[in-house]
Formats: C-alpha cells, structure tokens, sequence
C-alpha cells in the first residue's frame, strides 16, 4: 500500500487506493478541470440525444421521392437530400443511431472478451498467462482494418440468426474480437500489480475465492485504465464502422450508417459535395469528442502510473 | 543482445505458425468454404465443384489441407481426374517455399500480382511517411519548447483535429476543393487530378506524377503528422527538464544548441520505435487512401480482393503483412536498445 500511495498521495491528488470511498468523486472534480474534456462530454451528449430524437424529424429515413433529388440545404431540407430524394438529415440523425450504436457494443465484445482474459493471465500467472499473452500477440500481429475487410467480406454472405447480412451485431463483433487485445494487456498489468497487495492477501486469509478476490478485490481497483481505454475504443471502433461501410463491407443500405451514406456520397459528391461534407462531420464531431473525454478521463484517473511500476506501458 | 533477438526470432516464428493456423481455420471455416468464391459470376456445375475439390485437394481433412497449404503437396499423389484414383504427383510447393497459390481474380500466381503492386505502394506511403515526419518533428519540438503558447495550443488542437477526421473523408473533401473548387489559372482545367498514378495517355513526366501524388499523400499523411507531432511534443517535454540539459547551457551552449542537438537526440529515440512500428503499412498501404484514390498498390488490391473474396491472395497479404508487422515490432526493440544504453533486455 505505501509504495502505491507515495506515486501520487498529494492533499489535491489523492491516490484513487488511498481512499477508495470517494474514487468516482476525486475523478469526476478532476475532469471537470479538464476544459476540452466538458466540451467533448457536452457535445458528446448532444450528438446522442440528437440521434435518439431522430423520430421528430418530419421526413422518412428510407421514403424516396424521385421529384426531390439532389436538392442542395435549404430550409425544407437543412442538409439537402440524397440519390433518392431522401432527406440527409433524417438519414444522418439515423445513421447516428447505427453508428454510436456499433461503437458501444464493440467496445462491449471488446471488453467481455479481453478483461477475462487479462484478469486470469495477471492473477494466475505462469504458463496459463503465457499461452494468453502469446494469443493476444497473435491477435495484435495483425493487420487490423485487413483482417476487419476479411471477416466482414466472408460475414456478408451468411445468413445466421444475429449475423444477417452484416447486421449492427456483426460488425460490432469484428470490430469488438479484433480490438480486445488492448484491455487484456491493461487488465493483466494491474492484476500483476494489486494481486501482491496486503489487502489481496488479507482477503486470502480470510478464506476469500479467487473469483470474489477477482471480481471483489482487484477489478474494482483497476477500473480507471479500463474506463479511460473503452472510451478511446469507442472512438476507433466508430472510426472503424465508418471505413468499413465506406469499402461497402460494413453496415448494408438502405439502413443508413455515416460510414455507407458517405460510400452513398461516393458516386455523387462532385456535383453534390454536401452529399460527402455532412455524414463527415457527424464523424469527425464524435470521434474528436470521445477523444477528448479520454484524455480529461486518462488525466483524472492517471491509471497508466500503475502500468509503468510493471514495465508495461512506457 | 544476440542471445535476446535470436529468442525473439524464434517466437516469432512460433507467432506466425500460430497466425498461419487462425487465418487458415478462418477462410476454410467460412461458410461455403474457399471454393464458395471460385465460379465468379458464372455458376459450377456440381460435378464441376467436385473435380475442383479433388483438384485442390478440399476432400482432404483440414489438417492435411493445412499440411499441404504449409509446405505443398509435391510428395504425395493427387487426384486430377476426379475418377478417386491419385494419379499425379501434387504440384504445390507451399508457402514456405513461397508458393502461395493462384489467384482466383486473375489467374495468375498470387505473388505476381503482389510483385506488380507492392512497388507503387511503396511509392506512394514512402513519400507520405517522410513528409509527415517533415512536417510533424518542427512542430512537435515548438509546441514542446514553447508549452502553453498560442502555437502549442495551435498545434494541440489541430493534433486532436487530425486524428479525429477519417482519412477517407478527408480525401473526398481534398478532391471537392482541388479538383471541383480550384482551377489551373492557365488551362481553366481542375487543379489536382482526383486519381490514379499518372495522367492515362503521355509519357513519363515529373510534373504530372507530382501533381497525382498531392492528394493522396496530403490525406494519408495527416493523421500520421498529428499523432507523431503529439509524441514528439511528449518526448521532448520529459527531456527538456533534464539535468544534462542545464549543464549544456551551464557550459554556454545557445539554446537552439541545446533543444536541437542535445535534446532532439534523445526525443528522437521513441520515435524512431514508432516509425519503425508504422513500417508495415508501407507493405500494406492505406486501404481507404488507395481505393478512393484509384491507387494501384497494395490496399486497392486488398479491397478488390475483398470483393470477389479471392482468398489465396487475401490469405497471402495477411500472411505478409502479418510478418512484416512482427519483424518491425523486433526491429523497433531492437533500435530502441542499440540508441539508449540505458535500456537493457533481459537475456
């Protein structure tokens, strides 16, 4: 406990481990000193609640009106409408929905896959951590959008209940089982760390499991770098979708996505260029919003002081 | 030192086995199997589908395949006739004797067709490398020996901005100014060609390939100038207090003196582990940047590969990639050792 402590133990920045009581509380008044950080929350937020009201626009996402082609912006349709008459901005504000919506649940897969096995290799060390750790070598050797375009290219002729045709689940998979790799090495970095504390092996003595030591003890303490990285995950799995969708591999029409209304935007964007600017800013304003919260959230938590004690993070 | 990368050398070999095993279980675990894709448009007729088995072998156990996929099937006999009998010896020599098979796109051996591209990929992510290192290191080092100035606060922004803007984007935005927006004063014609290498008709002339390679080297070199230009600001900020430093400027070096040649020379080590980290994607190139480009090298081949789901060749960049990608993570420890003594491995 000393040596944790003495890595940042001032009165204005207690270690997250010295008191345990108000954690969340130390981290939230430290964000909150972190400018770009709210800007990002704030816009953040907007941009989820923009997509989750997209049923008061007036228009149909998928209703064509051949008469109403490749109208520019005006007041009747603020971003113009699309190929089939379409309004972009209803077709935007529900792509949004598809797009967050496989950013969180690949980070979801992501992490359901990759905390386990970080959290086994770190606790139980040995030759089990080193035959996990040689898998997620493998996993981290590849080229990761090729492998994406592989699985998605072999996905898109399947027809299984969750995995139709490249549904949001199937893309979320790709994206979640190739990026856990990250979480794993994070989660095993601290789990090498807290599983030689006293209170780890107070709880051992008091006849404590090694699941409730896992899930009980240890996890909790190592939430901080696994909140700061899931937020930089979400950023790239969404940036992931989009280049995905764009290839054509991703997310099918006529469900919109940002990635495929700008593959959409492809064949007609030199003589419709707002057809092409508007999905792109609806992706440029989430990613840099995620980004930064998760530098406000890695400047709050600081988790990475931990990860450099192991060698693991320089 | 020896003693390290000759262990390394061996795990990687291990690593690609174990890589060679996942991509293999994938592509013929894939519903359909590799021959799903073959017919191309034109449907086979089953008997046809099961001569082509045979004659690939895909009536074998997976486990054989993969023997045969590894180190080729000129040991053994194979069916060609499809009558059950192996009448002929195989005539596959394996990928580890660099047969990776033909394409099923093009017909032509899997290698040709990366020998064809890989040079323009160099080409083009070469030159977007040195350019955003060119332009990323002056920046990292102001915004670091100037912290919290307008500049840095400049540079920091426009840091976040790029590595937030997908590259694709960014490309179809580049082609709307430079090629709708912008005209060449003279000709009244487009400013920048929106793709290809060079202009179709003509010969060989250096104008005309700079002109083709502005936009594409512009959108893939932008997320690389923002993340190497933050990493050079972080290194340079933890170097710049250094004792070393203070004793430079004690002895009267100027100050241009100690940030450029003092300081640079150790900020400079974790990047070159980064650029050596990068190195892959000079063999793989930029998928995105290529297709919308209309680049012919690697990552359009990729792509177009993808499509049609021609799986040898698929299966060979991965392969490649992949072992490009383990050999630089070695070569980027191995820098990292030889420029800083302090870093020692343990042999």
């Amino acid at each position: 406990m000393a040596d944790l402590a003495a890595i940042k133990g001032t009165p204005e920045f207690p270690h997250p481990l010295e008191s345990q009581v108000n954690l969340f509380g130390n981290v939230w008044r430290r964000f909150l000193r972190h400018k770009g950080a709210i800007g990002g929350l704030i816009v953040f937020g907007l941009l989820i609640a923009l997509t989750v009201f997209a049923f008061v626009s007036p228009y149909d996402p998928e209703a064509s009106s051949l008469s109403e082609r490749f109208e520019a912006p005006s007041a009747a349709h603020w971003f113009g409408t699309d190929a089939l008459g379409t309004d972009l901005l209803t077709r935007i504000l529900y792509g949004g929905r598809i797009s967050l919506a496989v950013g969180g649940i690949a980070v979801g897969i992501a992490l359901i896959i990759g905390v386990p096995i970080g959290a086994i290799a770190g606790y139980y060390g040995g030759k089990l951590d080193a035959i996990l750790m040689r898998i997620t070598d493998a996993f981290l050797s590849l080229p990761p959008f090729l492998v994406l375009i592989l699985l998605a290219a072999i996905l898109r002729e399947v027809e299984f209940p969750l995995f139709q045709r490249n549904s949001v689940f199937t893309i979320s998979f790709v994206i979640g089982i190739l990026s856990w790799m990250t979480f794993a090495r994070l989660v095993r970095a601290a789990f090498l760390t807290l599983r030689e504390m006293d209170y780890v092996n107070a709880a051992r003595a008091l006849g404590a499991s090694d699941a409730r030591i896992i899930l009980g003890h240890i996890l909790p303490n190592s939430v901080g770098p696994i909140i700061v990285e899931a937020t930089l995950q979400l950023g790239y799995a969404i940036i992931q979708e989009a280049g995905l969708s764009f290839l054509g591999f991703g997310i099918q029409p006529p469900t919109p996505s940002w990635g495929n209304l700008l593959s959409d935007a492809q064949e007609h964007f030199i003589r419709y260029p707002w057809l092409a600017v508007f999905p792109g800013i609806m992706i440029f304003l989430s990613i840099i919003s995620v980004n930064y919260i998760g530098d406000g959230l890695r400047d709050a938590f600081d988790p990475y002081k931990m990860l450099e004690k192991v060698g693991e993070y320089t | 030192m020896t003693t390290y990368i000759a262990r390394r050398l061996v795990q990687t070999v291990f690593l690609l086995f174990l890589l060679s095993i996942i991509l293999f279980g994938l592509v013929n675990l894939a519903p359909g199997g590799p021959l799903s894709a073959y017919g191309q448009g034109r449907r086979l007729r089953p008997e046809q589908a099961e001569l082509l088995k045979r004659q690939f072998g895909l009536d074998k156990p997976l486990p054989l395949q993969y023997v045969y996929w590894l180190v080729g099937n000129d040991w053994t006999r194979v069916d060609t006739d499809g009558d059950s009998v192996a009448d002929a010896p195989g005539s596959r020599l394996g990928i580890l004797r660099g047969d990776f098979g033909f394409s099923y796109r093009t017909r032509q051996p899997v290698l040709d067709e990366i020998g064809q591209r890989f040079p323009n990929t160099i080409y083009l992510m070469s030159i977007t490398m040195l350019l955003a290192l060119l332009i990323a290191i002056p920046i990292g080092i102001l915004s670091a020996v100037r912290q919290y100035s307008l500049f840095d606060f400049i540079a920091t922004t426009f840091s976040f901005a790029g590595q937030a803007i997908p590259e694709f984007w960014l490309g179809l935005l580049l082609i709307i100014i430079f090629y709708v927006w912008l005209k060449n004063p003279f000709t009244g014609e487009p400013l920048l060609p929106p793709g290809q290498m060079s202009s179709l008709e003509g010969e060989f002339s250096l104008p005309d390939r700079i002109s083709h390679l502005i936009l594409p080297v512009l959108t893939g070199a932008l997320g690389w100038v923002a993340w190497y230009s933050r990493f050079i600001r972080s290194s340079m900020l933890e170097i710049l207090p250094l004792d070393y430093l203070r004793t430079a400027r004690a002895k009267g070096a100027s100050q241009n003196r100690v940030v450029y040649i003092h300081a640079l020379r150790n900020a400079l080590i974790p990047i070159v582990t980064l650029v050596a980290l990068d190195l892959p994607y000079i063999f793989t190139g930029a998928v995105l940047v290529e297709t919308i480009f209309s680049w012919p090298g690697m990552g359009r081949l990729y792509y177009q590969s993808a499509v049609e789901r021609d799986y040898p060749l698929l299966m060979a960049v991965l392969i490649i990639g992949a072992a490009f990608i383990i050999l630089s993570n070695l070569l980027a420890d191995v820098l990292y050792a030889m420029l800083d003594p302090r870093v020692r491995y343990s042999e």
